[in-house]
């Protein structure tokens, strides 16, 4: 076996003078970028009071109430906390799905291959943004004012946040539908609305039930929270006790929100499977 | 346009099947059908049974929303309108009286979402590797790396800081932790599907020359994840800065606090000039973030 030849390295560099010599700008662009995230956050670390003594002093707090959660124990608020878990989710399913409801009809009016005009697509897009922008918390609040406290401003809080949400994956669904299943219907003599039913809804209906499943799943999450500022559930619950300082009964309240999420998650995934089938997954 | 050419009569013939045959093929498609839609109208009727009882569960009352449905809109009415009953575009100095003060809010506001999410990325960054399948050192570490990375994702941020409002004092201090645990457990897991989807030919080649496991996941796998772990954290900080303007409804920092009190004192045009900075601040990050997203995958390819 010979040996390798040399490289003939004089001749690279002449070849590829963009890889051997980079101008500077190229070469520090990456550090200097580095540095001023790594500026920004220390500034951020000051400016929001981060010290090592509150640090410190904090994670040893942190760890007492850890060691107070131990056991968690519902004391004899069980049957309490049971109905609170039901209240999130009713909440939960109510709010995904009137949301799907109402956004249904409206996403037809911001997707490309149903209604071309800009004029009117544009508009409704911002309008989706707009209403997404906003958390679920913040619309709880202003419900709270109009329905009062209690469940029933928490389902419009998530119905109103996710009709944003819906608005805009509903659109791109619809509007990723394929266009010659359309066509097809039409050149067999089907009318506008058969175009809808028989062309449209078979490619889009799996697409957004997928969607509405994995909300409902995620609203789950949401709908624990609401209750903090007053819109029904466990999180209301979840507050107080965490106000008084009962922990044991805090890290109970935490298990079962991680237990019926969990059930939820395990739940649409089955469902998931079924309506959409195992093709979309594999 | 194609010309098509059909030789002697404009339309095909369809050729029928024997009766016999099309009618068990009719019959077998039929009840097919017919087996189809009874089960969609079995899960429809569960899944009313189950709004239903939601309802009961949730209280909700239809007369009360449509007799209070009028506060909805007047709500927005009021929020629009200055205390001296003037549409607020008419006066906008005085609608906006406290621009600089929640202006600092809502830089408070993006910083607390920006070092969170720092944080939340460098501890996703070191724990991704143990729960991804294909570099995990062993699969006792995984499962509990992966259980935790769990915990963190499914307890909400909000949750987090009013532990931490007892724990650490009022402040941001207690939202950027809440923000920091909440993404780590959310950008854990997407990293460690980054990582499991990589080609590990390159870790090959690197290893073939005699590097070490470092140098393999330096020069092998960052490369190939970088990317991916940019554009989630950058999703993570537009995520994390609507959060972080909520922290403040339980006094961990920024511009919540101005909201909550704003809201329950009925100082309405207030909600609505907060409202408004809070969407806008919204806005200008989506693009933001989505301007450097498609940077980083070069080739002005939108995601």
């Amino acid at each position: 076996m010979s040996p390798l030849p040399a490289p003939d390295s004089k001749g690279l560099q002449a070849r590829y003078p963009d890889v051997f010599a980079r101008p500077a700008s190229a070469r520090l662009a990456t550090p200097l970028m580095l540095l001023g995230a790594l500026v920004v956050f220390v500034f951020g670390l000051v400016h929001l009071g981060f010290s090592p003594q509150r640090m410190l002093a904090g994670l040893h707090q942190l760890g007492w109430i850890t060691m107070m959660m131990i056991p968690p124990n519902p004391g004899t608020s069980l049957p309490l906390y049971l109905k609170a878990l039901g209240e999130t989710l009713s909440i939960a399913l109510l709010g995904t799905t009137l949301a799907a409801t109402l956004a249904l009809p409206v996403s037809l009016l911001a997707a490309r291959n149903i209604v071309p005009s800009s004029l009117l697509r544009f508009p409704m897009r911002r309008f989706f943004d707009t209403i997404r922008g906003v958390d679920t918390l913040i619309w709880a609040l202003v419900w709270i004012n109009v329905v009062g406290l209690g469940p029933f401003a928490g389902v419009l809080a998530i119905a109103v946040s996710d009709f944003g949400a819906f608005g805009k994956l509903f659109s791109e669904a619809i509007e990723a539908a394929d266009r010659r299943q359309v066509e097809g219907i039409r050149a067999s003599g089907g009318s506008a609305l058969h175009e809808i039913r028989f062309g449209l809804l078979p490619q889009v209906a799996p697409v957004i039930a997928g969607q509405v499943l994995y909300f409902i799943e995620s609203n789950t999450r949401s709908a624990t929270i609401i209750g903090i500022v007053g819109a029904g559930g466990i999180g209301l619950q979840l507050a107080e006790q965490i106000r008084v300082l009962e922990w044991q009964k805090v890290s109970f309240l935490i298990l079962m929100i991680l237990v019926a999420v969990a059930v939820i998650d395990w739940i649409s995934e089955r469902l998931r499977l079924a309506i959409i089938g195992r093709r979309a997954i594999a | 346009m194609f010309e098509i050419a059909i030789p002697h009569r404009m339309t095909a013939p369809v050729a029928l099947l024997p009766a016999a045959q099309l009618a068990t093929l009719n019959g077998a498609y039929r009840r097919a059908v017919a087996r189809k839609r009874w089960r969609l109208s079995l899960g429809a009727v569960l899944f009313l049974l189950a709004l239903f009882v939601a309802a009961i569960g949730a209280e909700v009352n239809p007369r009360m929303l449509w007799s209070h449905f009028g506060n909805f809109v007047s709500y927005f009415d009021r929020i629009l309108h200055l205390d001296d009953g003037s549409f607020v575009v008419s006066n906008v100095a005085e609608w906006l009286w406290g621009l600089r003060k929640w202006s600092w809010l809502l830089a408070e506001t993006i910083l607390i979402s920006y070092v969170g999410t720092l944080f939340g990325t460098a501890l996703a960054f070191a724990l991704n590797f143990l729960a991804a399948e294909n570099t995990s050192p062993a699969p006792w570490l995984r499962f509990i790396v992966k259980r935790l990375l769990e915990f963190c994702r499914t307890v909400p941020g909000i949750v987090f800081a009013l532990i931490f409002v007892i724990a650490f004092g009022l402040g941001p201090m207690a939202g950027v932790l809440a923000i920091a645990l909440h993404s780590t457990g959310a950008l854990g897991k997407q990293y460690s599907e980054i990582v499991e989807n990589i080609d590990m030919k390159p870790v090959e080649g690197v290893r073939s020359t005699g590097a070490g496991w470092l140098a393999c996941m330096r020069f092998a796998a960052l490369p190939q994840v970088a990317a991916g772990f940019a554009s989630y954290s950058l999703l993570r900080f537009e995520i994390n800065v609507r959060e972080a303007s909520v922290m403040g409804f339980v006094g961990a920092g920024g511009i919540g606090q101005e909201l909550i009190v704003a809201v329950r004192e009925f100082y309405y045009s207030d909600v609505s000039a907060i409202l408004l900075m809070i969407v806008l601040t919204v806005f200008v990050i989506d693009i933001g973030t989505g301007i450097i997203r498609s940077r980083i995958f070069g080739g002005g390819r939108r995601a």
